[in-house]
Formats: C-alpha cells, structure tokens, sequence
C-alpha cells in the first residue's frame, strides 16, 4: 500500500467515526484529538477501525507516535513494509 | 385498554415530532420494547412500550407534531385478549381520541418544511388545511409572520439547558468539594491489563472511572437520587446522566441506565454503545429522564477541576478534571504523579458536606485499589 493509499484509509475512518468533521479541518500536522475534538472513545475506535483495514494494531505505549495525520501514516507505512 | 401517548421526555418539553413506528396494528409487544422514534430538541429518541399486549390501533401518522400526553396508539393488555374478544376489544368509538378530534395539536409536515417554516418564522397552523400535510413548496411560498430578518433562533437544545440550568441556580443551594487523587496506580494497572487485551476488548480512564464511582454511591447512597416534594430521595437504581458533548455544540448526559450492576468491561461496552447513540441521536426515552445523578469529565477539554451545577431534580453532580503530571509527596519524598481534581457539587438541601466528603475519600480509596473495581 502507498502511502497515499494509507492517508485515505486513516482520512475514511475519521470521517466515518466523527461524520460531522470536514475533510478540509484534518490538518496533517495537527493533533488530531485536539484539533478535531476527538475524545479518547472516538481515538480509541478509529484505531480499531484502522486495525480491521490495515492489520495494524497500536498498542497504547505508541499513541505519542499516532498522535497526528502525518505521524500516523508513517507509523503505519513503517509497520506495513515490515 | 390502555393509551400509548407521547411521553414526556424533559420538563421543558411541550411537543415532539412522531417520526416513525416500528409496529404495525396487530402486532405483539413487550415491557421495554422501541416501538416508535420521535424527534425532540435532543435529537431522535426511540419510545419504548411499558406493558406487553397488542397494538390494537394506531392513531398517529409519522411525521406529525404532537403534544405532550396526545394518545399515539391503543394498546391491548393481554388479559383483554382471553376470551370475549369481540366485546371487548373495540372500545366504544368516544373512547378513542379520533384525528378529527385532536386536529389543533396534530399538524402534518415534512421534516424539511418544519425545519424551513421555523427559519422563515411562519406559523405551520397557518397552513395546515382541513388536515392536509404541509408540504415544503407551501412553506416556501408562504409570507413570512416577521416581516424584518428575525434574530437567529436558539437551538431548543440551548434553551432546555437554560431553563434547566436557571431552575438549579435558584433553587438548588449548592455546596462545593473537591479532591486529589493519585491515579498513577489506577492508570498503571489499567495499562497492564490492555497490553494484555487485543484493541476491540481495550478498556479507557473513563469507564474505571465511572465503575468507581457507581461502586462509591452504593456506600454513600444518599447521593444517588433526588430531592422532591422538600424531601430527599435516595434512587435504588444508579443511573449516573454522563455528560456527552456533541461536537456540532450542545450537550447531552443521557443515562447509563443500572451502571450499578455492571462490571468493569460491561461499564466500558454500555459508555461506548451509549456515546455511540448520543452522538448519532438515538436514545432511547428512559436513557433522557432516568438521571439518578450526573458525572462530568472535562478532562478531555484540559481543565484541572470543574464545579458543576446539579440537574434538578438531582441532588449532585460529580466532576472529572484532566489528568496531570504533579508534584505528589509521599512519606518524606516529593515525587511525581498523575493527579485528577475530583469535585463533588451537593444539593444542601439533601445532603451536608460530611457525605460529600465520605463519597469523594471513599472513591479515592477504591481508585488506589483498581483491581477491585474488575
């Protein structure tokens, strides 16, 4: 998967957990939680969406590596390849 | 026989919108089942039924604006139903409110003109018509009531939490405490108990939280209730109102019905499910009136402490402030730990500080011990 490929993916799952965030506020190099007023649930809940897509589990030690778009792709493209 | 009508769901409501039925006349129902969803100021909230029995008549079409206690449908008791079927089944036709009947309370429109009629500021009486539905071109062709630009309305949402909250603030003489509580221990027993858990099965803060919290109010339950009539109150049941924020504004703390009986993951899959369904506005009527006390978490909004105001005819409110690295003393050393402000806001009239105090040690106890909360 590109890493295009997993930008979508993450971008799909936020919209589809939080319907009421536009597109254009995901700012890649903003926390997500904070600047969209994702609590710990709706966090929680894209992570497992995310799990189910990309076969990728986050375990909570690695949130701080998550914690924004662009963070969170690489972590992803990185735990992909390998 | 007896009246399916549409309940009340908040003082502050007076109508709500019949928006769908999920039983057809004829049809069998039981105690606590959805069988109809309106639509109010908090969103769509699914009606449950409180008798078993037949659905002998529907009297209301979907769509139609009703008031508090018009009768929706007729239900059957099933004791109605053995034997003289015939004779007892059809009620005399007084006996049943007919559309004609109750045409002033009952207007027939679309969502979409409702919603345009309202920012036009035209009255829907206006164009219903011998009992026809209002349709959106009728709304938008009609001449607005204000001539000049009307000031933009407040959401029915805001104005519930107005009147609710001006009521607590006159009425309700509030006493304020708070806590500090190490949750270091908390948190890290928490921690090792996901690693151990796949992602789906993972549990949150919150939900220990409110497991501590349930089991704090069953050794202090004269918080847990209400204060009616110059009386206190105490509720059987825990069904703590969790405060949800809507992130399109607004607030909702519908209930986590019978939190008192559930365990720790039965705690974390009842919050879950129930954000899930505030948020997508699907509550059901019990979830918006049963409130036995309130629990707010700020924490996720970085305050310390928050001193709440409590939900007549509730007695407290319980408030969480965010987790913070802080300097925490320990015998003689001086350390570092995660410490949450917790507040508790009393009804004086129910309560003294002295329960208060008892609720908030008794939590800070059980929070040093997590695993006891499982």
């Amino acid at each position: 998967m590109t890493k295009e490929q997993i930008k979508t993916a993450i971008i799909e799952q936020i919209l589809e957990i939080a319907p009421d965030i536009n597109e254009a506020d995901i700012i890649p190099d903003k926390n997500i939680q904070r600047s969209l007023e994702i609590d710990s649930f709706d966090f929680l809940k894209i992570l497992t969406a995310l799990n189910e897509v990309l076969g990728v589990e986050v375990p909570e030690a690695d949130y701080a590596k998550v914690d924004t778009l662009e963070h969170m792709m690489e972590y992803f493209m990185q735990r992909m390849e390998s | 026989m007896s009246q399916f009508v549409m309940p009340s769901l908040g003082a502050d409501m007076e109508s709500a919108v019949l928006m769908e039925w999920h039983v057809k006349e004829g049809d069998h129902v039981t105690k606590g089942q959805v069988i109809a969803e309106v639509e109010t100021s908090k969103g769509v909230i699914e009606i449950e039924v409180f008798e078993e029995g037949i659905v002998e008549k529907i009297l209301v079409e979907p769509e139609t604006e009703c008031t508090v206690g018009t009768t929706l449908a007729i239900i059957r008791t099933e004791g109605e139903q053995e034997g003289k079927i015939e004779t007892v089944i059809s009620p005399a036709p007084s006996d049943i409110p007919t559309e004609e009947a109750t045409d002033d309370e009952r207007i027939k429109a679309s969502p979409a003109a409702r919603r345009r009629a309202k920012e036009m500021g035209i009255d829907l009486f206006s164009l219903a018509a011998q009992g026809e539905a209002v349709h959106l071109s009728q709304v938008e062709s009609a001449e607005p009531i204000i001539s000049e630009p009307s000031v933009p309305q407040m959401g029915g949402m805001r104005q519930a939490i107005a009147k609710a909250m001006s009521r607590s603030n006159a009425e309700i003489p509030h006493y304020y405490l708070s806590a500090s509580i190490n949750m270091t221990p908390a948190l890290h027993w928490l921690e090792e108990l996901n690693t151990k858990r796949s992602i789906k099965e993972r549990l949150l803060p919150a939900a220990l939280l409110i497991r501590a919290i349930t089991k704090a109010l069953e050794e202090v339950p004269e918080l847990n209730g209400f204060w009616k009539d110059d009386a206190p109150q105490i509720s059987e049941d825990i069904n703590p109102g969790i405060a949800i924020a809507l992130r399109k504004g607004g607030l909702i703390t519908p209930a986590l019905l019978d939190a008192g009986k559930m365990n720790l993951d039965q705690t974390m899959q009842a919050l879950d499910d129930l954000i899930t369904r505030t948020r997508s506005g699907k509550l059901r009527n019990t979830e918006i009136t049963q409130q036995t006390i309130t629990i707010t978490n700020l924490g996720d909004l970085g305050v310390e402490s928050v001193y709440g105001v409590i939900y007549p005819p509730q007695v407290a409110i319980v408030g969480l402030g965010r987790i913070m690295d802080t300097p925490w003393a320990e015998g003689d050393a001086l350390c570092v730990r995660k410490v949450m402000q917790a507040t508790l806001a009393g009804d004086h009239r129910a309560t003294d500080g002295r329960i208060g105090a008892k609720f908030l040690e008794k939590l800070n106890d059980l929070l040093q011990h997590p695993e006891e909360l499982l």
